[in-house]
């Protein structure tokens, strides 16, 4: 037990202490302001690394991409402007709990389920790292086509309404995706010539137009009035949380084990988790037509699956060195820095600072609750500010933050444009939900697609060859041919 | 007449605000670094490192801004666009000797002002641990034996490592096409669906396949250089294991946009140099695994030259240019 002791030790110090707090506290700023993501947060970080210490620079990155997720829900809930893209699939769930005055509430559930999803990440890696790796490992393109086309079939359970809107929401999502130069082929499309358009629709300014500009045209147009519930102070937040940890304790441990799982799959992260989350909560709810008027259950399976896929993403990279998400790809860098090089080499070596690493993780999901707690109080004064001064404010911050992605006027004009976009299709009941969902799956799906081709000379066969992707594929061939089935089946029976 | 004195004022402040650049010593002022690649990345730490050192010397701080998408062309493009005054400079990678081979933007090296080359990294050929071949010439034998069979990754189509399996084959008269080239976001990526069992081959560099090779899951069988790495002393130059005289490497280094005056780059090389030859760099590469390699003014921009003459060659040759 020697190397737990060394570990635990060599965080409990007070400067390392110190530092995580300090990098959590930025974290939670950084991950407020919309555009700016965990990924910058976390590269921000960097330069200053090459000046500290193994330990407490690692402790800083934890730290600091735990809190960030997390603080990404305030905006969300407050402005419907997600302060990060892994809150994008709950923001419309958050924000209608603020319009019906249960802000505090919600942004509650997001604190402590944001953390407990952390902690169950943290121990999947300590008790199970090298473990699933091995199996992350083994995913391939055929793997990875079948998992996009399981979370594009979200899509069916994350869009209200009509089925068509649904459709044409989710197409017009997959259409922006193909723009650009990054695709398999490495043929620009869609480009007409223009350098930036190379880079095609970056997902960040496109899901600020979307979910928060939109808003402030839609309030604007209506002259923007003053909300007309009353926002509940959340009383004792300890009471709260025992309830909500009693109802939906099922939900939360769903959560945890799809974020988790996606974490560690290299070619998935926090954000993908969440989507997957809120369409499973929707889809096993006893009560699915609350979902979208304000429902704390999304919510509560969603936000704790990104937060655990932060620790699940630690998987891979700690024993193959091949990143679980883009925050990690960051990470491995660091830690070759710092002489901790990743491998399964680093855990018969430095037993100790792997349990360092553990530790930090626990410590930082632990300051999570007292630091959101503050957080969320500040932020929900913000909406007692009236919201004819408060939209012209959100709609700046919308700008600066489409301006940090890629330093470039191109995410802002991106921004608004996609402001428009969401208005308008918003006014005639399209959901845009699935048009998000297929830009940030709509690469990943086409470069599997292409990909597993290459390989497979053209056999479309191959994608039911190995065995976990004909596993996977008779999964996802059976949610999508389910409900036809069922419809078969009723108007079989009524005939 | 009040109104007048002001307008004077103004008028004399201003004029001295715009001439003040040429009296005052370079730099007076924040530098921008533009780098065309993400956040994380290797580009980037090398872009950082190279900033933190530079702000330390030019007593100015320097600030990396990653300029992304399009495969680099939109961040090379702010480089070359930024005014010629030494406040905006950036790192140039290995793609400006590429991209306009593909049609994909009109910039090339002669696009800037070439300030100094910091590391370049040989392409390595990478293949399972636990695959049959023992040299490099048995997996060149086996290729040769059932071309289309084996496919390798490393990154996008066309991209760096793309090139350096098309030239290798070439260089060895196998037909390019004996081994399709299977396109991903990176090395990383490649390097997995390698050790998934997705593709038989990554030519990616050594400090890239470094965790895997130590976590016994890949095997490096070449290294496309004149000389073996410092990394990985074992693993035998593609000259030594075959025969093949090529070698390609991705490189990155510091330039300004074209015209840079010569009090800027007076300036800007030896501090470039210092910070080189600096302790934290040459501690930084080696943590990294990263190879270190200086050229500086005219030299960097003859060696972008040459780069671009004999990538340009290959590109036609394997049918990636246009």
């Amino acid at each position: 037990m020697g190397a737990v002791e060394a570990g635990i030790a060599m965080v409990m110090r007070f400067d390392v202490i110190l530092t995580i707090l300090a990098a959590a506290a930025f974290g939670i700023v950084v991950g407020a302001i919309p555009g700016l993501t965990a990924t910058m947060a976390i590269a921000l970080l960097v330069p200053i690394t090459f000046f500290m210490e193994p330990i407490p620079a690692v402790g800083a990155m934890i730290a600091c991409s735990a809190m960030a997720i997390f603080a990404g829900d305030i905006p969300s809930t407050l402005m419907r402007m997600p302060g990060t893209p892994a809150s994008a699939a709950y923001t419309d769930e958050c924000y209608a709990m603020t319009r019906k005055g249960e802000a505090e509430v919600a942004l509650g559930a997001n604190v402590l389920f944001s953390a407990l999803g952390g902690l169950f990440g943290t121990a999947v890696l300590i008790v199970a790292a090298p473990l699933l790796a091995e199996v992350a490992l083994g995913f391939s393109s055929f793997e990875y086509f079948w998992l996009a086309l399981l979370g594009l079939s979200c899509a069916i359970f994350i869009g209200t309404g009509a089925p068509l809107k649904g459709l044409l929401s989710l197409l017009l999502g997959l259409f922006f995706a193909t723009i650009g130069l990054d695709n398999p082929a490495g043929i620009p499309r869609f480009t007409f010539g223009n350098a930036e358009l190379l880079s095609g629709v970056d997902f960040i300014p496109a899901m600020i137009g979307l979910f928060a500009v939109s808003e402030v045209l839609r309030a604007m147009a209506s002259g923007a009035p003053d909300w007309e519930m009353r926002q509940t102070a959340m009383r004792n937040p300890l009471k709260g949380w025992g309830r909500m940890f009693v109802t939906y304790w099922p939900q939360q441990l769903r959560g945890n084990i799809t974020g988790t799982a996606i974490g560690i799959l290299p070619g998935a992260g926090a954000d993908i988790a969440a989507w997957v989350s809120y369409a499973m909560s929707r889809k096993f709810s006893k009560t699915p037509e609350k979902f979208g008027t304000g429902h704390v259950e999304g919510i509560i399976e969603s936000t704790s699956s990104n937060n655990a896929a932060l620790a699940g993403a630690w998987v891979p990279a700690l024993v193959f060195g091949i990143p679980g998400d883009s925050i990690t790809a960051i990470v491995i860098g660091v830690l070759y820095l710092k002489g901790l090089n990743p491998g399964p080499t680093l855990f018969l070596n430095n037993p100790q600072a792997i349990y360092a690493v553990f530790t930090i993780f626990i410590l930082a999901n632990l300051a999570m609750i007292p630091l959101g707690l503050a957080a969320l109080k500040a932020g929900t004064a913000l909406l007692r500010v009236p919201r004819k001064l408060m939209m012209p404010i959100i709609l700046v911050f919308c700008i600066v933050g489409a301006y940090a992605v890629n330093n470039s006027v191109y995410g802002v004009v991106l921004m608004l444009g996609f402001g428009v976009l969401g208005f308008l299709m918003e006014e005639h009941g399209v959901p845009i939900a699935p048009c998000v969902l297929g830009i940030v799956l709509g690469k990943l799906l086409e470069e599997a697609f292409v990909t597993s081709m290459i390989k497979a000379d053209g056999q479309l066969l191959a994608f039911f060859e190995r065995p976990m992707a004909a596993g996977l594929g008779v999964l996802t061939l059976l949610v999508l041919c389910l409900p036809l089935l069922g419809r078969l089946r009723r108007a079989l029976r009524s005939a | 007449m009040k109104r007048l004195l002001v307008a004077a004022a103004g008028l004399a402040l201003s004029v001295c605000l715009s001439f003040a650049p040429a009296i005052a010593a370079y730099p007076e002022r924040p530098i921008t670094l533009i780098v065309p690649w993400g956040a994380g990345g290797g580009t980037d730490s090398v872009a950082r490192m190279i900033a933190s050192l530079l702000e330390r010397d030019l007593g100015q701080p320097v600030a990396v801004v990653n300029r992304t998408g399009g495969q680099g062309v939109v961040g090379h493009q702010a480089i070359a666009d930024a005014t010629p005054d030494g406040y905006t400079i950036g790192l140039l990678t290995v793609e400006i000797a590429m991209m306009h081979w593909q049609g994909l933007t009109k910039l090339d090296p002669a696009s800037y002002t070439p300030l100094a080359l910091v590391n370049e990294d040989p392409a390595g050929l990478q293949v399972r641990a636990d695959a049959p071949y023992k040299t490099a010439k048995d997996v060149i034998d086996d290729v040769t034996k059932s071309p289309g069979k084996y496919k390798a990754s490393g990154t996008a189509q066309g991209g760096i490592w793309h090139l350096a399996l098309a030239g290798m084959l070439t260089s060895l008269k196998v037909q390019p096409t004996a081994v399709p080239w299977v396109p991903s976001n990176g090395a990383a990526p490649g390097l997995q669906d390698l050790v998934a069992g997705g593709v038989q081959i990554v030519t990616c560099s050594l400090p890239e396949a470094r965790a895997l090779i130590e976590a016994g899951r890949v095997k490096s069988l070449a290294v496309m250089a004149t000389e073996r790495s410092k990394l990985m002393p074992d693993v035998p130059t593609l000259k030594e294991a075959t025969g093949s005289d090529w070698t390609i490497g991705a490189w990155r280094g510091v330039a300004g946009p074209k015209g840079l005056p010569k009090e800027v780059t007076d300036r800007l090389i030896p501090a470039l140099k210092k910070a080189y030859d600096s302790k934290a760099y040459q501690d930084f590469l080696s943590s990294r695994g990263f190879g270190g390699r200086w050229a500086e003014g005219a030299a960097f921009g003859a060696f972008m030259t040459e780069a671009d003459a004999s990538l340009g060659k290959v590109m036609k040759e394997v049918g990636l240019a246009k």
